[in-house]
């Protein structure tokens, strides 16, 4: 780590936001600076001083990302507004853009009074301090999982120490060429989490990336591997509700999950991001024969979220599962959904996808099931249910089911509501304010799925969704 | 300014108003408001609910006629009339929907006007309404949503005693023989028309209103669905509360013997009487009424 004083940090941070024009203080001694050329990519692998086999692997997936349209045909044409070239892919090793408490947003400053965050973790959180003293109980849950022979460190400490377990896995449930931001992401990650469950250790406690990351650093290119090996079992939780207050506009993780025979994942993710940041991730877990994944995912905020987590049904019997909310307020876009691969026999999958579009929030669904002519007896079950709050906001389905073989069923409902002005006159008449009202409405929409999250995250989620809903009425 | 007190239309100058308050004056503004005889009085009845020659139409068509009526606390009032004369309108009316067009009149809860005020304000001037169509509120369960109720109604920072508030609110479920289970039920959703009444009532003794207004209660209650709904009914008549209970047939006055009938055609009540009156109407049926209201306006 350089000597760099906060000064010239501070002005980083400062030329990241700006256009045109800049320099970088050349002090700053692990900076891949701006834009992305093979030399970029060159530059992370030996920052991070990686094997051979790592640094091909990025440079392979360069060329792919390279390669790859941007998936506009399909997709929102907002992304075209991404200039790859002006994003800085790596910031030396433990730094964290910082910055003082008085530069945070007054808003960002009052969402985390309310939420209730306490008062060190809200410097943390808004990037005034690069870690909170959360080192001591990150290791403490360390030593008790390496006491199980549970795995759980960084992407780069994974790959480096434990090669033989991480590299057979790495990159196979999602290859580079997947999209253009799974390559994007397999070219640049640093930062995310490994872990390794062995066979039959069935943890009690989910595990919170959040630990981890505080005690590390956190990158916009996060790369999450976790293997679950045989009759295991681990939830693992990530993001928090607080606002991630961000210079950096670009966010693209990829997470791959290996549920080996009879073994259960569960990843839980509630993320809030500010309203500039573009937040392209991939997500998909493999289930082999017996095993489950689920995901269950909570996206508020950012100006485009497109996410659609999936599982690879590939051994009989497996199970796949993805319970979705997200909330899209005004100059939102949140396109997200769930991609279901039936590759066994007996396989079944469950998806439920519930959105809330307020003003001129926009959210999409999107959905792929796919159920191959030689399999029979696989049963997906697919609900998306949107809510509108405005007449104003939009809302879009695009469910791509497909079913041959045997004894396959599939059902999909769809629903578009709004809460209407008759319910609103019932609720008011009680004593509700008009917000009030709404918000309860809306708490009241994503209530069976609000259950499938922890405690402490669904009483967050309903303070969130109650912020989100100010303003929306009247 | 002593002379300000005992004023008298004799001596004029004394209404000046700017002269009542004179910056060193020691006398109290309201009290020479009191004892000033000039204004034009009128009453305004402390202890009722009074609806005072209200008219209100939809899309340009009158539905409410001069319409007047005054239920005082204590007094259980039942409003009859066929369909399509303005009951229900009249109900949504008193309870603040904006949907109508209030032309001329006046609506005091306890001689403040609540006309023009928001739902939310007049619930908590005391003002109930049991929906005819109780509306379902999908993932909202009873319990959170009378717990809502009610923490609006406190001031700001305080916060209800759970305990508290489950024990009063399982002692209400079983006057009402609600199971205890439907507390965690989405509010009215996929419930019976008997539930959705009974859930009505609860509603209406958690919230402890002053006035109750209740709009066609009894349709689609089975007979016991009903006895068990005047049951708790009966349970809140008392000198603090008035009650408009709006029916269209008089089974449902069995049960809650009202003291006084008003029978409404076309906008506006045509005949009061006591309790006798629905029997009369239920006898001979409404033509009777209509006739009457015919030959009279002809």
């Amino acid at each position: 780590m350089s000597d760099t004083n906060l000064t010239e940090q501070e002005e980083a941070i400062r030329v990241d936001t700006e256009k045109g024009n800049f320099s970088y203080p050349e002090s700053y001694q692990y900076d891949a600076g701006v834009g992305l050329t093979e030399d970029t990519v060159k530059y992370i692998s030996d920052v991070k001083n990686e094997p051979e086999w790592v640094r091909e692997f990025r440079l392979k997936a360069l060329e792919i990302f390279y390669k790859k349209p941007m998936p506009t045909n399909w997709a929102t044409k907002d992304l075209e507004t991404i200039d790859f070239d002006k994003i800085r892919y790596y910031l030396s090793k433990g730094q964290r853009p910082s910055r003082s408490w008085d530069e945070v947003p007054d808003d960002v400053k009052q969402t985390f009074e309310r939420l209730g965050i306490p008062e060190q973790e809200r410097k943390f959180l808004a990037g005034v301090e690069a870690q909170f003293d959360s080192e001591a109980a990150y290791s403490r849950m360390k030593e008790d999982l390496e006491k199980e022979g549970v795995i759980f460190v960084g992407s780069s400490e994974g790959l480096e120490k434990y090669p033989e377990i991480f590299r057979p896995y790495f990159g196979k449930v999602i290859p580079s060429s997947d999209n253009k931001f799974a390559a994007l992401n397999s070219a640049t990650f640093s930062g995310g989490s490994f872990i390794y469950v062995p066979k039959g250790v069935k943890l009690k406690q989910p595990l919170q990336a959040y630990f981890r990351i505080n005690a590390e650093n956190f990158g916009q290119f996060e790369r999450t591997l976790i293997i679950a090996d045989e009759d295991s079992e681990i939830t693992y939780m990530e993001g928090c509700t607080a606002p991630k207050f961000e210079t950096a506009t670009l966010h693209s993780a990829v997470v791959e999950l290996v549920a080996l025979k009879n073994a259960k994942i569960q990843y839980i993710t509630v993320q809030n991001w500010s309203s500039n940041v573009f937040n392209l991730v991939t997500k998909r877990g493999m289930a082999d024969e017996g095993a489950e994944v689920k995901w269950i995912d909570c996206n508020i905020g950012s100006r485009l979220t497109m996410k659609y987590p999936g599982v690879v049904l590939k051994g009989r019997g497996a199970r796949g599962e993805v319970l979705s909310i997200a909330l899209a307020n005004n100059g939102q876009h949140q396109d997200t959904g769930a991609k279901m691969m039936h590759l066994a026999d007996n396989t079944t999958s469950n998806i439920i996808s519930k959105s809330i579009s307020i003003g001129q929030g926009r959210s999409t669904y999107r959905g792929q099931v796919h159920m191959p002519k030689h399999l029979k007896n696989c049963k997906n079950n697919t609900e998306c249910d949107a809510l509108l709050i405005n007449t104003n906001s939009r809302t879009d389905t695009y469910p791509a089911i497909t079913t041959r073989g045997e004894n396959n069923t599939v059902q999909h409902e769809a629903s578009v509501s709004k809460v209407s002005a008759e319910q609103i006159f019932y609720m008011m008449q009680r004593g509700l304010s008009e917000g009030e009202a709404m918000s309860l409405a809306v708490n009241g929409f994503v209530n069976d799925l609000m259950k499938a999250f922890p405690m402490e995250y669904s009483v967050e989620l309903k303070r969130l969704i109650d912020m989100e809903m100010e303003g929306s009425v009247g | 300014m002593e002379s300000v007190v005992n004023a008298t239309p004799d001596s004029p100058h004394e209404y000046d108003f700017l002269s009542f308050f004179p910056i060193h004056s020691h006398h109290h503004p309201l009290i020479l408001l009191i004892n000033t005889i000039h204004f034009k009085p009128t009453v305004h009845i402390m202890n009722a609910l009074e609806v005072k020659n209200l008219n209100v139409s939809i899309d340009g068509q009158a539905i409410l006629k001069d319409f007047s009526l005054t239920v005082p606390k204590g007094e259980v009032h039942a409003l009859m009339g066929p369909n399509g004369t303005g009951k229900s309108t009249l109900a949504k009316v008193m309870a603040g929907h904006e949907d109508y067009d209030v032309e001329s009149g006046e609506i005091l809860l306890d001689g403040e006007s609540i006309l023009g005020k928001e739902a939310d304000e007049i619930s908590h001037a005391g003002l109930f309404l049991a929906f005819q169509y109780p509306l379902e509120i999908p993932g909202v369960s009873i319990a959170n949503f009378i717990r809502a109720a009610r923490s609006s109604r406190l001031p700001k920072g305080e916060e209800i005693n759970a305990v508290e508030f489950y024990k009063e609110l399982y002692e209400k479920m079983d006057a009402l023989k609600m199971d205890r289970k439907f507390t965690a039920r989405s509010l009215n959703e996929g419930f019976s028309g008997g539930e959705k009444k009974r859930c009505e009532i609860l509603q209406m003794s958690m919230l402890a209103p002053k006035y109750c207004v209740m709009d066609e209660t009894d349709s689609g209650l089975d007979i016991d669905a009903l006895k068990v709904v005047s049951e708790g009914v009966n349970l809140m008549r008392g000198p603090d509360r008035g009650f408009l209970v709006i029916t269209h047939y008089q089974r449902l006055l069995d049960y809650i013997v009202p003291d006084v009938v008003h029978v409404m055609y076309d906008g506006q009540i045509v005949k009061s009487g006591d309790a006798e009156l629905a029997k009369e109407l239920e006898a001979k049926g409404y033509d009777w009424v209509k006739e009457e209201f015919a030959s009279a306006t002809a």
